[in-house]
């Protein structure tokens, strides 16, 4: 029998560790290994008659126990036939490493720290390749000329701080799974696209691309260089048949430019820019979402040939009236626990007018900004997926346990009458939002009910059947912790809205109005 | 046209490379779409001023051109044996009183013991001394001009002395027409290039060169030239990674080389010796495969712009690499200690830092970067047949190319990873494996193990520099 001395090698270490032993030698026989034993004493008479073909087992151990246990280890070891398959290539450690060993990768995400994030993009961009950059503290001079390579090279440079995007139905990042349609979608806001496109799935249409901008893109800095180019890749798309452009309030400059080229593209578009005014879109006679949802219903209508028009969007006032019945006295404020940040921002936008003003996290008006995070104060909607609640830590939508802390102490304030939250369902999402946040709504609901109070929790599910959360088991859990589980954010907004007038007498008919 | 390869992405299946969290490629995964998650690690170890010098010389042509220069020199280089001689006639610039060693330049006083025990050895061989105090007080003297073998488009392994009645291999690169040299394998135990110098040592070089030269020289002229090459590209199907593991090579040099031998009129019993000392010595083979890698990395040195290395070396208290755009320059950091295995009776404590020239063969993609294909040495780190094939997968990232001559059955044939880019090393802050021998810290006790080292990060952080201070674009930060 032959062994290669490197085993043998390997066995004389793997004895030498072993308690008790004080040296190990596996060795074929040869003339030079047994000078070696009779070196180190470890030489036998039977080890001097041994030839090169014979394998010696030489161990010097304090007892006979260790003797015999070393032996039996060493004989298994020299048994042990190799079971690893060899076939595991390590995973490549670089951009290059990666585009070397699949060619034919188009898309490059990254979700690097910022620094590193841009440089990675060039290199990206550079090697001819699609980039997606979820990263967000890439500086703007980085951001423009990145997009201006981007551009020169007839490239695609999502982001920086793109949440979203679904290109040819491949859900990146934060994103739900959306059928195959005719509506294309650009949108610099995450879960503002994540409501338009899961809500156009839930009308029964659905979208050829969705392409995410960044936050950033239409600032007068950056001036829409990723925008123009989504456009003009949509309008040239013969699968795309509607555009819908989701985004806050552009500079006004960007704006005119946008609102220019989405005019003449030839291709019924609708605009939706939060918290703007409908007239800059609608003077350019192009279609104007008042909300998330609205953008939705119109783009779907007009992917059907139908007119886009505003549809009645109340609340049921019963449903309002049932959540206000149990209320005790003093109960008057809401307390919105946000994982999208555009969701905030769109209930603020639709509470704020309704309900005299929302201090927030995230507040666009300086003087409703919430001085202490930790702290709310009075109706308060928070951005819990801001920097200041996430630095260390995972996104509220990966890990929906973050907000628990705070529902907690926001439902054990005795003048809280409505607690907000959204749960947003989806690829890069928790697998299970619902079933870590429905015990908690019970318990507290519950422990309101004892103090002599109703608490009522008002959730946003955005999502669509398709999700890998299994939409229909998030809204029953949901449900049956006894929260109201609206389709949209606009609707759970509305309720809110329409249980707060309840409590303070206020007039109803307000909240039929989109 | 702007839109055109966007929307060309629209009607591509997606196939993402995912560079950050590992949440966003695993979430691909289960929606299956094909991903590839890079296990990205800051470039230059994220320092600001090595990030800028990458900045500096990231996707320039020229370099990328001139790379392509270096590596295809290397590639279209055919070293032959050509010849056997002694290293004071052949070897260029080789003085009277002029010893050769391994590794980057370094003094007397700075030398580990194996290193000075050769050299000790050498003197005591040459006769420049009568006797070991001689030798010592000679060698501390400043009359003995000490130079790396890489200077002398030689090489050595371990302390890798080159004195100038040593017989050395001429190898001929018959591309290009540079040569290589290397003297003959000693054998294991107590040999010279450890760092003995019993007179049982300088007795066997005496009759390495008296007896054994003469017969190899009058074999290796009637063969008139041996394709290394070849013999290389087979001895890694059979096995070696030609560094650490030359039982095939050294097998198939003496099938080569018998008839020759015969042919040429050695016989008797110097022919049954000489063809007994190769095959008592399976690392025979490395002091040819050495001088091969020597002649093709020389082939790729001296290229402007270019950034491959074109010599790793370790003289036992230094590491030295040099750029093939930068000839003349070493860029040096110490000398690391070796993980692996021991021989019995020896361990860590026992060890010398990293010696040698042959580091050379990774340099040229054998050695470690072929250990995929070399299976069974992969145990000398107590390692699988997996890590062998992720050593040299791995490689891959920090290289030009794949070789076109030497290829690995079980990667599907697929080239070793060949030609080390600074660069490369430096963005993705992978280091070479080197697969190497492990010396005595005394002088001659000889091999007390093997395992794998790096090359010291300082090497290519100076490399780097240097290169981006002269070839960067734009301003020095």
């Amino acid at each position: 029998m032959y062994y290669d001395s490197v085993i043998l090698m390997a066995i004389s270490r793997t004895l030498t560790e072993l308690d008790g032993v004080e040296e190990a030698v596996v060795t074929m026989a040869t003339d030079l290994n047994k000078e070696l034993l009779a070196k180190v004493g470890m030489s036998t008479g039977e080890v001097e008659q041994a030839t090169a073909s014979d394998l010696v087992i030489a161990v010097k151990a304090r007892d006979a126990v260790v003797m015999d246990q070393a032996l039996t280890v060493a004989e298994q070891k020299l048994a042990k036939r190799n079971q690893d398959t060899a076939s595991t290539e390590a995973p490549p450690r670089s951009l290059a490493g990666a585009l070397a060993r699949v060619p034919e990768a188009n898309l490059v995400l990254i979700s690097l720290p910022g620094a590193h994030a841009a440089r990675e993009a060039r290199r990206a961009l550079l090697a001819d390749r699609h980039v997606m950059l979820f990263s967000d503290n890439v500086p703007v001079a980085e951001e423009i000329a990145l997009k201006e390579l981007a551009n020169q090279r007839g490239l695609l440079l999502m982001g920086p701080d793109c949440g979203t995007a679904i290109i040819n139905g491949v859900p990146l990042a934060f994103a739900n799974v959306v059928r195959r349609g005719s509506i294309g979608v650009v949108g610099a806001s995450g879960t503002g696209t994540q409501e338009v496109t899961s809500l156009i799935h839930r009308l029964g249409e659905g979208i050829t691309q969705v392409i995410g901008t960044g936050g950033r893109d239409l600032s007068a800095a950056v001036g829409g260089l990723t925008t123009m180019a989504a456009l003009d890749a949509l309008a040239a798309d013969p699968a795309t048949r509607v555009i819908v452009m989701i985004s806050k309030p552009p500079a006004p400059a960007v704006a005119e430019r946008v609102l220019t080229k989405l005019a003449g593209l030839g291709k019924p578009a609708v605009v939706h820019f939060l918290g703007g005014d409908p007239a800059q879109v609608e003077s350019r006679g192009l279609v104007a979402g008042v909300t998330l949802a609205d953008t939705a219903k119109k783009a779907v209508a007009l992917a059907k040939g139908q007119p886009a028009v505003q549809q009645d969007n109340g609340v049921s006032t019963q449903l309002a009236a049932r959540e206000a019945a149990g209320m005790a006295a003093g109960q008057r404020w809401v307390r919105g626990l946000f994982g999208g940040g555009t969701l905030c921002d769109e209930a603020m936008f639709l509470l704020a007018p309704v309900v005299g003003g929302v201090y927030s996290n995230v507040a666009v008006d300086p003087n409703w900004q919430l001085p202490d995070p930790l702290v709310s104060k009075e109706h308060t909607l928070l951005d819990m997926g801001d920097d200041f609640f996430t630095v260390g830590r995972p996104h509220p939508m990966m890990e929906p346990s973050l907000r628990l802390a705070r529902l907690y102490a926001e439902a054990a304030d005795p003048e809280v009458a409505v607690v907000l939250m959204d749960v947003v369902l989806g690829y890069g999402s928790h697998p299970d939002p619902a079933g870590v946040l429905a015990p908690a709504i019970a318990e507290v609901k519950e422990a309101a009910r004892r103090a002599g109070r109703y608490l009522a929790v008002v959730v946003s599910l955005c999502g669509t059947d398709l999700d890998p959360q299994n939409l229909a088991e998030q809204e029953r859990k949901l449900a049956e912790a006894g929260a109201a589980v609206m389709p949209t954010n606009a609707q759970a907004a509305r309720l809110v809205a329409a249980i707060l007038q309840q409590r303070n007498g206020g007039n109803n008919s307000d909240t039929k109005q989109d | 046209m702007t839109q055109n390869k966007i929307n060309q992405l629209f009607n591509t299946p997606v196939t993402v490379v995912n560079l950050g969290t590992t949440h966003f490629g695993e979430e691909l995964q289960k929606h299956g779409t094909p991903v590839v998650h890079v296990d990205w690690q800051p470039p230059a170890g994220g320092d600001a001023r090595l990030l800028a010098a990458l900045d500096r010389l990231a996707d320039r042509p020229e370099i990328q051109a001139a790379n392509t220069e270096a590596f295809n020199r290397m590639m279209a280089a055919r070293p032959l044996l050509v010849d056997m001689d002694l290293a004071g006639r052949v070897i260029p610039g080789m003085g009277e009183r002029t010893l050769l060693h391994a590794g980057p330049p370094i003094t007397w006083e700075r030398m580990s013991g194996p290193m000075r025990g050769a050299v000790l050895g050498a003197i005591l061989y040459e006769g420049w001394a009568a006797d070991l105090a001689g030798a010592e007080k000679l060698a501390a003297s400043g009359e003995i001009t000490f130079a790396p073998c890489h200077e002398h488009q030689a090489v050595g392994p371990m302390a890798g002395l080159v004195s100038p009645s040593m017989p050395v291999f001429v190898v001929e690169n018959a591309t290009h027409g540079n040569r290589a040299f290397c003297t003959i394998n000693e054998g294991l135990g107590k040999v010279l290039r450890y760092g003995a110098y019993s007179a049982e040592v300088l007795e066997r070089l005496r009759w390495m060169a008296d007896v054994l030269a003469p017969a190899l020289t009058a074999g290796i002229r009637a063969a008139g030239g041996i394709d290394l090459k070849q013999m290389i590209a087979q001895a890694l199907h059979m096995g070696d990674e030609c560094h650490n593991r030359n039982k095939a090579g050294t097998s198939l040099f003496i099938r080569t080389l018998a008839p020759h031998l015969v042919r040429a009129g050695v016989e008797g019993e110097t022919l049954a010796r000489t063809l007994e000392f190769m095959d008592k010595n399976d690392h025979f083979f490395l002091n040819l495969s050495m001088p091969f890698c020597k002649a093709v990395t020389d082939a790729g040195h001296g290229v402007p712009h270019s950034t491959l290395v074109t010599t790793m070396c370790r003289n036992g208290t230094e590491f030295g690499i040099r750029v093939s755009g930068l000839p003349g320059r070493w860029f040096t950091g110490p000398a690391q200690m070796i993980k692996g295995l021991y021989f019995p009776g020896f361990s860590e404590a026992d060890a010398n830092p990293d010696i040698g020239d042959s580091a050379i063969t990774e340099t040229t993609g054998i050695g470690g970067f072929a250990m995929a294909g070399a299976a069974a040495i992969v145990q000398f780190v107590g390692g699988t047949v997996a890590d062998a094939f992720r050593y040299t997968t791995t490689m891959y990232e920090i290289t030009h190319g794949e070789n076109q001559t030497f290829t690995v059955p079980h990667l599907n044939f697929r080239g070793t990873p060949t030609g080390i880019d600074v660069v490369k090393v430096m963005s993705t802050g992978i280091l070479p494996i080197i697969n190497t021998g492990i010396a005595h810290r005394e002088p001659g006790v000889g091999q007390v193990g093997a395992g794998l080292v790096h090359p010291p990060r300082q090497c290519f952080e100076q490399a780097l520099h240097a290169l981006a201070e002269q070839y960067g674009e734009g301003l020095a930060c």
